[in-house]
C-alpha cells in the first residue's frame, strides 16, 4: 500500500475529519462507524480512492449517505460490529462516537478485530475549559462542542486523553501508532498524547491504533 | 404507440396478441427446472427501454412482483393504466432510460405472454392447466438469464425489483454473481415467512374452492374461476397495505349511503374498494398463474441450499460476493418487514460485501415500493448513479 498522502486543506471540511483522512492510505478498505451524513467517507473516497463502507445509527444520516452514492447501512456500533469477519478492513474509523457507545471497550475490541488499524477521535473531557467549568460552576459542562445538557446528552461515556491511553494499555497488544491532539480550532497542538499538556489543552484527540 | 388489445377471454387466455417483444428460448436445449423435469422451447415476453451501449454494459433488468408484468413503463395494454414503475423507470428517472438499457420480462408461469399454465401443452394439444410444472424463483431467474444470453449481454449493470421481484434480484446475485454488477432488492426477504405462506394458501384455496376452477381445467370448459381469483386478490391486497393507510384512506366511511343498511352490501368504502380491486384483477390475471407464482414465492429459501447459512449463499469461492447491494425496506410493511431485509444485510456483512441498507419511513405498507415515496426514489437514484459512475458508464448513452 502506498504511503498516506497529505490532503490539501479545504475550508468546508471539518478539520478533524481532514486529519483522520491524512492517516488513511490510498486505496484502503475502510469502515466508518457512526459515519453521520458521510462527509468523511465522501472525502476518503474522492481524495484517497478508498473502498469505503459506513455504519450509522440514525436513518436520516443513512439515507443522506446512500443518496450521495456511499455504501452505508443502518446499524448500531454496540451490537452490529460482531457481524463483520475479522480483518475485513484496513481501517475501521470511529469519529466522535466512542463516547456515545454503551460499551466503549467492547466496541474498541470489535474494531481492532475487524480492522488491521483503528482510528478513534473523541472530545477530551480533560480539556481545561471542561475542567474549569465543573470546578467553578459545579455544573456539568456545556460547551459549543459538547452542547447538551446532562439529561439529554447522547454522550454517556466521556473520557479524557489520559483515560483513553490507559484503556489502550489495558487492552494489551495495541500500539498507538500516531496521535494528534487538536485545539479548539482544529489545529494540532502536539502529537505526544502522553504529556499532561495534551490532556489539559487538547479539545479533542485522534488516535491511530494498530494491533501488535 | 400501443393499441390496447381486448382483455383476457373467459378461458383466461389473451384473446389477441399483447404488444411488445417475445423471445423463444430453450429450443435447442430445454431448460432444467428445480422441481425436476425441464421446459422448452418456451417464450418470454419482455419490454425494453433506452439503448444498449456498444460494450453492452449499461443493461438494467427490472424484476416484477407477483401480479406485475413486463409493462414497467408502458401504458398497460389491458387496464390502460400507466406502467407500474413509471415513477422509477424512464427518461431522467432514478432508473434513467437516457443512460441505461432497461429490460423487464414477464416471469415464466405468468399470463402476459410468457409461457404459463394457460398455454397449450405440445404433448397433449390442450392447455397445461395444472399439468404445468411447478416453477421456482430459481427457474424464473434461469429463464431470464437465457433471455440475457440471447440479447448478447454478459453482465447486467443492475438487477432491481421489489417483493417477489426482490427475491429474483437476490437469486440473480447468488446464482450469477459474476453477471450482476449491482443488485437492488426492495421490500423483500431471503425466504418466504410462515405468515406469508399462510396468506398465499388462503388465496389458492379461494381459487380452488370456486366451482368454476374445475380442478384447474377451466379453460377446456370455457369457464373462469373469477370469483375465487377476486377473493384471493382481496385477501392479498390487505397484506399490501397497513392499518394506518387503510384508516387514512377509508376510516369507517360509508359507500354512497347515509347509514348502514343492516345487510351484506358493501356499506363501507373499504369493502367497495376491495371488491373493485378483486373484480378488476380478474380482467388481467389468470387463476392458475396465480397458483403457480404464489407457490414459487412460498418455495423461496435462499439459505436452504447452503445448509441454512444465508451468509454462505453470498460467498463466491473463498471471498464475499463482488456484487454491490442496496436494500430498502418500508417501516409500515408487515408483509416483508424491515427485519427480513436486515437479515440479508447481516449475511452480507458476514462476508464483508459492499452493501447499503435504508429503511424508509412511511405508513403505506408493502405497496410503498410502487408509490410516490420521494425519499426512496432519491436513495435509488443515488445508489444507481454512484454505481454507474464507478462502473464508468456515460451520463447518456
Amino acid at each position: 500500500m502506498m504511503d498516506a498522502t497529505v490532503i490539501p486543506p479545504r475550508t468546508d471540511i471539518r478539520s478533524d475529519l481532514r486529519r483522520i483522512a491524512d492517516m488513511v492510505s490510498d486505496g484502503a478498505r475502510v469502515l466508518d462507524v457512526g459515519c453521520g451524513d458521510g462527509d468523511l467517507l465522501d472525502l476518503l473516497t474522492r481524495v484517497k480512492g478508498v473502498d469505503g463502507r459506513g455504519m450509522e445509527l440514525g436513518m436520516d444520516g443513512v439515507r443522506a449517505c446512500v443518496s450521495r452514492g456511499l455504501s452505508v447501512i443502518q446499524g448500531d456500533a454496540d451490537t452490529d460490529l460482531k457481524e463483520y469477519p475479522s480483518d475485513a478492513f484496513d481501517y475501521v474509523i470511529l469519529s466522535q462516537t466512542l463516547q456515545a457507545t454503551r460499551d466503549p471497550r467492547g466496541v474498541l475490541l470489535q474494531m481492532l478485530r475487524i480492522g488491521r488499524r483503528v482510528i478513534v477521535s473523541f472530545p477530551n473531557f480533560g480539556y481545561w475549559r471542561v475542567r474549569l467549568a465543573l470546578l467553578l460552576t459545579g455544573r456539568m459542562p456545556v460547551t459549543d462542542r459538547l452542547g447538551f445538557q446532562w439529561w439529554e446528552t447522547p454522550n454517556i461515556h466521556f473520557c479524557t486523553i489520559a483515560d483513553f491511553t490507559a484503556l489502550c494499555d489495558d487492552l494489551g497488544g495495541v500500539r498507538v501508532e500516531r496521535s494528534a491532539i487538536l485545539d479548539h480550532d482544529g489545529r494540532q497542538l502536539t502529537s505526544n498524547a502522553a504529556s499532561w499538556w495534551a490532556n489539559w489543552s487538547g479539545e479533542q484527540g485522534i488516535f491511530l491504533l494498530r494491533r501488535d | 404507440m400501443i393499441t390496447p388489445p381486448a382483455p383476457l377471454d373467459s378461458s383466461g387466455a389473451p384473446s389477441s396478441a399483447l404488444p411488445g417483444r417475445r423471445m423463444v428460448l430453450g429450443a435447442d436445449r430445454p431448460m432444467p427446472l428445480d422441481g425436476g423435469g425441464q421446459l422448452g422451447p418456451f417464450t418470454l415476453a419482455y419490454q425494453t427501454y433506452g439503448t444498449l451501449n456498444a460494450d453492452k454494459s449499461n443493461a438494467i433488468l427490472v424484476c416484477h412482483a407477483l401480479t406485475g408484468d413486463q409493462y414497467v413503463a408502458d401504458r398497460h395494454p389491458i387496464t390502460g393504466k400507466p406502467g407500474w414503475w413509471e415513477m422509477l423507470v424512464g427518461p431522467g428517472r432514478p432508473v434513467d432510460t437516457d443512460r441505461f438499457f432497461v429490460i423487464c420480462s414477464n416471469v415464466i408461469g405468468g399470463c402476459m405472454g410468457s409461457t404459463g399454465p394457460h398455454d397449450v401443452n405440445p404433448a397433449t394439444g390442450q392447455p397445461y392447466a395444472i399439468d404445468f410444472p411447478v416453477i421456482t424463483i430459481g427457474d424464473m431467474v434461469r429463464a431470464q438469464a437465457l433471455l440475457i444470453d440471447a440479447l448478447g449481454i454478459d453482465q447486467l449493470f443492475c438487477v432491481i425489483g421489489g417483493s417477489m421481484g426482490g427475491m429474483q434480484v437476490l437469486q440473480w446475485a447468488v446464482a450469477y454473481p459474476e453477471r450482476v454488477f449491482a443488485a437492488v432488492p426492495i421490500a423483500t426477504a431471503a425466504r418466504h415467512s410462515a405468515q406469508n405462506i399462510a396468506f398465499h394458501e388462503v388465496g389458492r384455496q379461494a381459487i380452488m374452492a370456486d366451482p368454476e376452477w374445475r380442478d384447474g381445467a377451466y379453460q377446456h370448459a370455457g369457464a373462469n374461476p373469477a370469483r375465487g381469483l377476486a377473493v384471493a386478490r382481496m385477501a392479498a391486497h390487505i397484506t399490501y397495505l397497513s392499518e394506518a393507510a387503510l384508516h387514512r384512506k377509508f376510516g369507517r366511511n360509508l359507500q354512497s349511503r347515509q347509514a348502514i343498511t343492516f345487510g351484506f352490501d358493501a356499506d363501507f368504502q373499504v369493502e367497495s374498494y376491495l371488491r373493485y380491486q378483486g373484480a378488476s384483477f380478474v380482467d388481467r390475471f389468470d387463476a392458475n398463474s396465480y397458483l403457480y407464482i404464489t407457490r414459487a414465492m412460498d418455495y423461496f429459501d435462499l439459505a436452504a441450499e447452503h445448509g441454512g447459512q444465508l451468509a454462505q449463499a453470498f460467498r463466491v469461492g473463498a471471498k464475499g460476493t463482488p456484487v454491490r447491494f442496496c436494500l430498502a425496506s418500508f417501516s409500515s410493511d408487515w408483509l416483508f418487514p424491515t427485519s427480513e431485509s436486515r437479515a440479508v444485510v447481516h449475511a452480507l456483512n458476514a462476508v464483508a460485501a459492499n452493501v447499503s441498507f435504508v429503511e424508509i419511513e412511511t405508513d403505506k405498507g408493502h405497496d410503498a415500493f410502487l408509490l410516490d415515496e420521494p425519499e426512496f426514489h432519491q436513495v435509488i437514484r443515488g445508489f444507481i448513479s454512484g454505481c454507474a459512475d464507478h462502473r464508468g458508464l456515460k451520463r447518456r448513452v
